[in-house]
């Protein structure tokens, strides 16, 4: 392998076939270079897909509570279980590192809510700041309610488009007063829902505010959380489920609740959304997976092919060679040492034209579905090497078939 | 230098058994010129092969320079075919991308002669033959009789103790088959011994010995006045 005459020969060899080699070269590059730029360009798909639909990705977990239908440790069946603050502090910040999103509520139905002579009973909601991306709502004018209205229980409000339509008849509602059972709230915002008009009849007020002007204490209805993104969909049923039941455990022992009361605690976890999206991504990769290794394919018959065919070109070359006393192994490895060096050095070319088209081209056609178009350089170098070994191998098996034939053979004039 | 002794070779062909040599026994002695004469089919290119270790006989007895020839595996037949034999073909067989000194000096290369010496050596035998000037010319840009000096400078730069040539003038014109026939004596003179394939009377008389094959025997086997080519040319 590192005899300096043999290499000598085969450089001597590669130089005076130069349109061989050129071609050979081009094939293996290409094929590099074509897959390096596919799998980049899929990656950035794929980034682009999960930073888009990232925030609807993410699975809720809802929890509320209602009456014991069971007696435990004492304490009759029929109780209300009342969530307080401090639940929602105790389990926000025991899954702080999975919870994404997080919100307690506190809701009113059909509360009496009034601008100027229009009135109409609607649902409002003392929420905090995240629960606009819980529910992907989306700000039209103005803003959501912020943490600073909820630390100074401040009377604002953000209301649906439905509401505003109703109520406001076309004018523009910021920074004017509504009453809700008479008290007066400010406008901050309107908002959009994607679950459409239903969910757009509703005002929210921040959290502490409507404990206040409810008179509910610290009292809470229910509590939101959203889990972070896994890397594939089932860690990400195994985390939430996972979370959920630790969730519900906790709040039953908080509360005295029997382990097996199914109506008291309630904590339910939503993965229709996440499912649809791990499966979009899923199904991206899986497709650009499968054009690659198509490619590889194509790749390894390609270069097969090309071995073949130099082999069968040099059958006579190979004859001249034994008669002057070439050995068969030596006429074996002098082919695949010239293919393993050709397919090498063309595959590392391909991958760093490919690499650094990516890296050129990557950040001026980057978009909402195409992010940081890159390629795992492992796989790209472990697909050079595959296709040094195809080649290798491609050109070893007709060689070693050549330098089996006898001279006389090989050197008959057709 | 060779001794062959009832050599028998037969071809198969589906069904169809072709026996070509039927017995042969003949010896060479060391400075010999020998013709192997016959019509096509005789045998002779065959006989020609298994001296060359390029075929293998089916049955008989082959020494080579007291070596015997028998059950050769690849690796030993190709140190024998550079250590003792040089070969010469009708259709010259050089490389066509190397130029004439790197066909030359290929020899040397399976020999384990290191680079320096190789050119060295290829030079001095392209001297020989007169295509010094030409050392780096390819193939294709030579005449055949040039390619044909080429060809006889690669079989003699191993220096080996044999040389067979198959039909060396068969691709040429006659002047040149006499130019080449000059070099092939003028190497013999100086001792190589030397076996000529060939079908053409004048060229067999330029030789010292002719063999004639019949049917896969020797019907003749004669010394012969040698007629020197330098009169012809």
């Amino acid at each position: 392998m590192f005899d300096i005459e043999r290499w000598q020969e085969i450089f001597e060899t590669l130089s005076k076939n130069k349109l061989r080699t050129f071609l050979t070269g081009l094939s293996v590059a290409s094929g590099i270079f074509i897959l390096v730029v596919l799998l980049g360009f899929s990656k950035g798909i794929e980034n682009g897909v999960k930073s888009q639909f990232e925030q609807d990705a993410t699975n809720l977990i809802t929890v509320w509570t209602g009456v014991t239908t069971k007696g435990y440790k004492g304490l009759n069946p029929g109780r209300y279980i009342q969530m307080k603050n401090d639940n929602f502090e105790m389990i926000s910040q025991k899954y702080e590192d999975n919870i994404e999103y997080k919100t307690s509520l506190y809701a009113i139905w059909g509360a009496e809510v009034a601008y100027k002579n229009e009135t109409g009973n609607y649902r409002v909601r003392g929420a905090m700041p995240d629960h606009q991306f819980i529910e992907n709502a989306e700000i039209e004018s103005g803003r959501f309610v912020n943490q600073s209205d909820l630390s100074d229980n401040r009377k604002v409000a953000v209301i649906g488009r439905k509401l505003k339509q109703d109520l406001f008849k076309g004018e523009d509602p910021i920074d004017k007063n509504i009453s809700i059972f008479g008290m007066n709230f400010k406008v901050i915002g309107v908002f959009v829902d994607p679950g459409g008009e239903r969910e757009e009849q509703q005002a929210y007020i921040p959290l502490t505010t409507s404990q206040k002007v409810f008179n509910a204490g610290d009292n809470i209805r229910n509590m939101l959380f959203t889990v972070k993104m896994s890397d594939n969909f089932d860690e990400a049923v195994a985390l939430s489920q996972s979370m959920a039941n630790a969730v519900e455990t906790e709040l039953k022992l908080m509360h005295t609740v029997a382990p097996d009361d199914t109506s008291a605690v309630r904590v339910f976890n939503t993965l229709e959304e996440a499912k649809k999206i791990y499966s979009l991504i899923g199904m991206i990769q899986s497709v650009f997976w499968f054009v690659g290794i198509g490619t590889i394919i194509a790749g390894i018959v390609g270069v097969g092919n090309i071995m073949l065919i130099i082999v069968k070109e040099r059958t006579k070359e190979i004859g001249i060679r034994k008669a002057l006393g070439a050995l068969p192994m030596s006429i074996v490895g002098m082919i695949i040492q010239e293919a393993v060096f050709v397919t090498m050095f063309a595959g590392l070319f391909g991958l760093i034209f490919g690499l650094g088209l990516l890296e050129l081209v990557g950040p001026q056609i980057e978009s909402d579905f195409i992010k940081y178009p890159q390629v795992d350089f492992n796989i790209a170098l472990t697909t050079v090497f595959l296709l040094v070994i195809a080649g290798a191998l491609a050109g070893f098996i007709p060689a070693y078939r050549a330098a089996k034939i006898k001279p006389i053979v090989a050197l008959r004039d057709e | 230098m060779i001794q062959i002794k009832d050599l028998h070779k037969s071809y198969h062909m589906g069904s169809n058994s072709l026996h070509v040599l039927k017995g042969i026994n003949f010896d060479v002695k060391q400075g010999e010129l020998v013709s192997i004469m016959g019509s096509s089919g005789s045998g002779k290119s065959t006989l020609l092969n298994i001296l060359g270790m390029l075929d293998e006989a089916d049955q008989g007895q082959y020494i080579l320079d007291n070596v015997p020839i028998k059950n050769l595996n690849e690796k030993i037949a190709a140190k024998y075919r550079n250590e003792f034999l040089g070969f010469i073909f009708q259709s010259f067989n050089l490389i066509n991308y190397k130029s004439a000194l790197d066909n030359v000096s290929m020899p040397l290369y399976y020999k384990g002669v290191k680079r320096k010496e190789r050119t060295e050596r290829a030079m001095h035998y392209l001297e020989k033959v007169g295509l010094a000037q030409w050392s780096h010319h390819l193939p294709s840009e030579l005449s055949g009789g040039q390619k044909q000096r080429v060809a006889i400078a690669r079989a003699l730069a191993s220096d080996p103790k044999v040389l067979l040539a198959d039909e060396p003038t068969g691709a040429l014109d006659t002047k040149t088959s006499y130019e080449v026939m000059e070099l092939i004596q003028g190497i013999n003179d100086e001792g190589k011994t030397i076996l000529v394939v060939t079908h053409e009377h004048d060229i067999a008389q330029m030789t010292k010995r002719i063999v004639n094959l019949k049917d896969g025997l020797i019907i003749d086997d004669s010394p012969v006045e040698q007629v020197r080519a330098s009169l012809h040319v």
